[in-house]
């Protein structure tokens, strides 16, 4: 029936490091957030048809202290960008970011006075999804990108670390 | 009452000199008045029982570069009580200060209250009079007008930084 069935009573030995590997990935929570018609999409990764709690990855936390992931997904005015730079130094190490859609990669169709000219002016980004909007398809191929990322990461020996200084 | 009757009644309340030019595009009128009227004339139009233009649809710039005078004003009218529409333009130079300096609608539409700050932000146009004369949608601390045809299509790291800086005064406030 379970996961018992298949340990058969027996000791099991693995890498601590690949464990903690797994454990993050497989309940990677991301941020409850969105900027612009992006967030839709995440949206729709969401819900039944892409149903991302296949990945652990339901539980979108109101809360960036209970958050792992930040997907930005949208627009970034420049007037936004002390709010997202505050949110993102209140998530709890370790922390990732994924810059969703064009616009959040490079500033996209808006190259104008009010747009952030690529979110990774201000944050450490993991993952870029190009798309105007990316389906979800796209989204969750970047999420399995940034799973196979995290399996590689050396959780023990070397923490990841991207401490910023929020803006004021 | 039709375009052309609206742009009579104001020339014989106000005179043939009210009306600078008259346009009559898809049957929409677009009459320039001077602007020391456009507050005389704003009023006249809303409280006319027979105009009564009581809904302010729109406040908004164009910026001419490098025509002279600069800039112009347009005011979109639409009255709920007959159902007609007109639109009132007013060519406002730049003064010495590097600025447009027109008489705020506020008093007459409250609702022109955020399109003049957004007006102002935008084209560098004072609006004298204006009840709260902050910007609106722009950072208090950007010292530029980014819809005015002289301005880079980004901006400078200088005057339209990514984070607030504290350097920069702030330059629509009224000094206290």
């Amino acid at each position: 029936m379970g996961i018992e069935r298949h340990l058969n009573d027996t000791v099991h030995v693995t890498n601590l490091e690949w464990f903690v590997n797994w454990a993050r990935k497989s309940s990677m929570w991301p941020l409850g957030f969105g900027l612009a018609c992006c967030a839709l999409e995440m949206i729709a990764t969401v819900v039944s048809r892409y149903d991302m709690s296949r990945f652990g990855m339901e539980v979108f936390r109101p809360s960036p202290r209970q958050a792992d992931l930040m997907i930005v997904s949208g627009t970034a005015s420049k007037k936004m960008i002390p709010a997202i730079r505050r949110i993102y130094e209140q998530m709890a190490e370790p922390r990732w970011v994924i810059a969703m859609g064009a616009c959040a990669c490079t500033g996209g169709i808006y190259k104008n006075y009010a747009v952030v000219q690529g979110i990774d002016r201000h944050l450490p980004v993991d993952v870029y999804i190009p798309g105007c909007p990316p389906r979800p398809e796209a989204l969750l191929d970047g999420i399995f990108q940034l799973h196979a990322k995290v399996m590689k990461e050396q959780s023990i020996k070397n923490p990841r670390s991207f401490p910023i200084k929020a803006a004021t | 009452m039709d375009q052309e009757s609206i742009k009579d009644r104001l020339v014989s309340k106000f005179g043939d000199e009210v009306v600078q030019s008259a346009v009559l595009f898809r049957d929409q009128m677009a009459v320039t008045v001077p602007k020391d009227l456009i507050l005389d004339v704003c009023r006249f139009l809303k409280e006319d029982p027979e105009l009564s233009f009581d809904f302010l649809s729109f406040v908004g710039g164009v910026d001419w570069y490098p025509k002279e005078p600069r800039f112009e004003v347009v005011y979109q009218l639409y009255s709920i009580t007959y159902g007609h529409r007109f639109r009132i333009k007013t060519k406002v130079e730049m003064a010495e200060d590097g600025r447009g300096h027109i008489d705020s609608v506020v008093p007459i539409w409250p609702t022109a209250n955020w399109h003049e700050r957004e007006t102002s932000e935008m084209f560098g146009i004072t609006f004298l009079n204006h009840p709260d004369p902050r910007k609106l949608l722009l950072p208090d601390t950007w010292n530029v007008y980014p819809l005015r045809k002289d301005f880079p299509l980004e901006g400078t790291e200088e005057d339209t930084p990514d984070l607030p800086r504290a350097t920069h005064a702030a330059p629509d406030q009224p000094s206290e």
